[in-house]
């Protein structure tokens, strides 16, 4: 983990969507120590600000895949750059998924929105090493068919099961509309030998864990990332404090066991 | 036959009363099951496909605001005046289902309590499940921070 942000080139960018890109970032000479899938890197855009985004994709040659959503100045800033242009990174931070937890279980990924920009190097470490684990089920919600993220990649996610589920469909679309928890009847998994990877909007990640528990899952069995604002990234600073936890330290990805009674709670 | 959903909450003698009104039924991808406003006299347990809830929005392709899978009660207008389909159906995928007469059912209901509360119980229960989806949709969760105004 380093203190002052390692210079990193863009050599790729692709859009996924309206307002989400995905860049490949090198680094200009020394490398950022190894990310793992769930962990972020804090990322500079020179003379706009840093914002801690997810990695997306780990490459084998030590570049990084970041997918961005625009929200805001910083987030804008990462999704207009082009191949050439050099960002600053810090990271890794966070505490990543638990993938060895899962050894031997059945997984269910279930993802919202832009929380699949996380979960796309766990599915893509499982892909790799099919015989640690069970059944592999993919659950993706987003808000219509145009939102999707990683479109051309789903179809080799399905070991047995990749779901897709839209809030509005348009015109054209043949797949499921509703809530990302509906695809859980359609998953294959037992759930007394199953782990859970949950990212997405907090509501959607409160209703899942509810809906896994109800369905038999040990709470310390369901793994969410928390990804409320965060600024230092180091545990100083307290801006992403939740309850006890620094969630830039702590997080963002913890058992339910601890995220469900400070989820429940209007303010902390 | 289903992992869950209605046969599995209704207790096995009662069930299989009810088992002995429905009958197998098959529709081809593009279907329509059922339209909205028309009269809501049957109700489904699906097995395999899926079905798309949809409604009609005048001068343009209907709408689909929901859509239901296997293991799934389609339809639960029945239970209620004016039973009316309050949405239409149509077959997403090649679908195969137990088919109910309603009449029937509620028929055999007033003479069965207990077949008659598990039932309620779980079209409420459908119910409830829907809305709370319907409820959380209304957030637009994925959009960009879409939940909820900043305090
Ligand atoms: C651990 C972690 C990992 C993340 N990974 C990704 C990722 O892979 N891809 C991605 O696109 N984004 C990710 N984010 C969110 C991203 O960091 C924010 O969108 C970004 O910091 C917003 O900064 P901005 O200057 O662009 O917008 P700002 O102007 O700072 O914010 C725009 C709006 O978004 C709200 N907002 C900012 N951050 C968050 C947040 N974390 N949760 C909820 N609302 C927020 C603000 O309140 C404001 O309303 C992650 C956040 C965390 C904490």
């Amino acid at each position: 983990m380093t203190a002052i942000p390692l210079p990193y080139r863009v050599v790729e960018t692709r859009p996924e969507t309206a307002d989400t890109v995905t860049v490949r970032l090198e680094p200009v000479h020394e490398a950022l120590p190894p990310f793992a899938p769930g962990r972020f890197a804090m990322v500079y855009a020179f003379g706009v600000g840093e914002a801690p985004v997810s990695v997306a994709g780990i490459l084998p040659d030590g570049g990084l895949l970041h997918t961005v959503r625009a929200a805001g100045a910083v987030s804008r800033a990462l999704c207009a750059l082009a191949p050439g242009a050099v960002v600053g990174m810090r990271g890794p931070f966070g505490t990543g998924w638990d993938l060895p937890l899962a050894a031997g279980d059945d997984l269910l990924v279930v993802a919202g929105g832009i929380g699949l920009a996380p979960l796309r190097p766990l599915v893509q470490a499982v892909l790799a090493a099919p015989q640690g684990h069970g059944r592999l089920n993919v659950l993706i919600g987003a808000r219509t068919p145009d939102d999707l993220l990683y479109r051309g990649e789903l179809d080799g996610w399905a070991r047995p099961y990749c779901g897709i589920t839209v809030d509005r469909p348009g015109a054209g679309w043949r797949g499921r509309v509703g809530v990302v928890t509906t695809l859980l009847d359609e998953a294959l998994f037992s759930p007394a030998g199953t782990t859970a990877f949950v990212c997405g909007p907090e509501i959607m990640i409160r209703a899942t864990a509810r809906d896994l528990l109800h369905r038999g899952l040990a709470p310390d069995r369901i793994l969410v990332s928390l990804e409320r604002n965060m600024h230092c990234a180091t545990g100083h600073c307290g801006h992403c404090q939740l309850g006890p936890l620094l969630l830039c330290r702590d997080g963002p990805v913890v058992g339910y066991e601890r995220a469900e009674p400070l989820l429940s709670v209007r303010e902390l | 036959m289903t992992r869950t959903g209605l046969f599995s909450t209704i207790p096995e003698d009662h069930r299989d009363r009810l088992m002995d009104l429905g009958r197998d039924v098959a529709f081809p991808a593009g279907a329509r099951i059922f339209e909205e406003g028309s009269k809501a006299d049957r109700f489904w347990v699906l097995h395999t496909g899926a079905v798309a809830l949809d409604l009609h929005v005048p001068g343009r392709r209907p709408a689909v605001v929901e859509t239901i899978g296997a293991g799934e009660l389609l339809g639960w207008s029945w239970v209620c005046p004016p039973r009316q389909w309050h949405l239409g159906a149509e077959a997403v995928s090649p679908v195969r289902a137990w088919e109910f007469d309603a009449q029937e059912v509620l028929r055999l209901c007033e003479h069965d309590p207990a077949l008659d509360h598990a039932l309620l119980t779980y079209v409420v229960g459908t119910i409830g499940h829907r809305l709370r989806s319907a409820r959380t949709r209304l957030l637009d969760l994925y959009g960009p921070y879409g939940s909820g105004e900043p305090r």
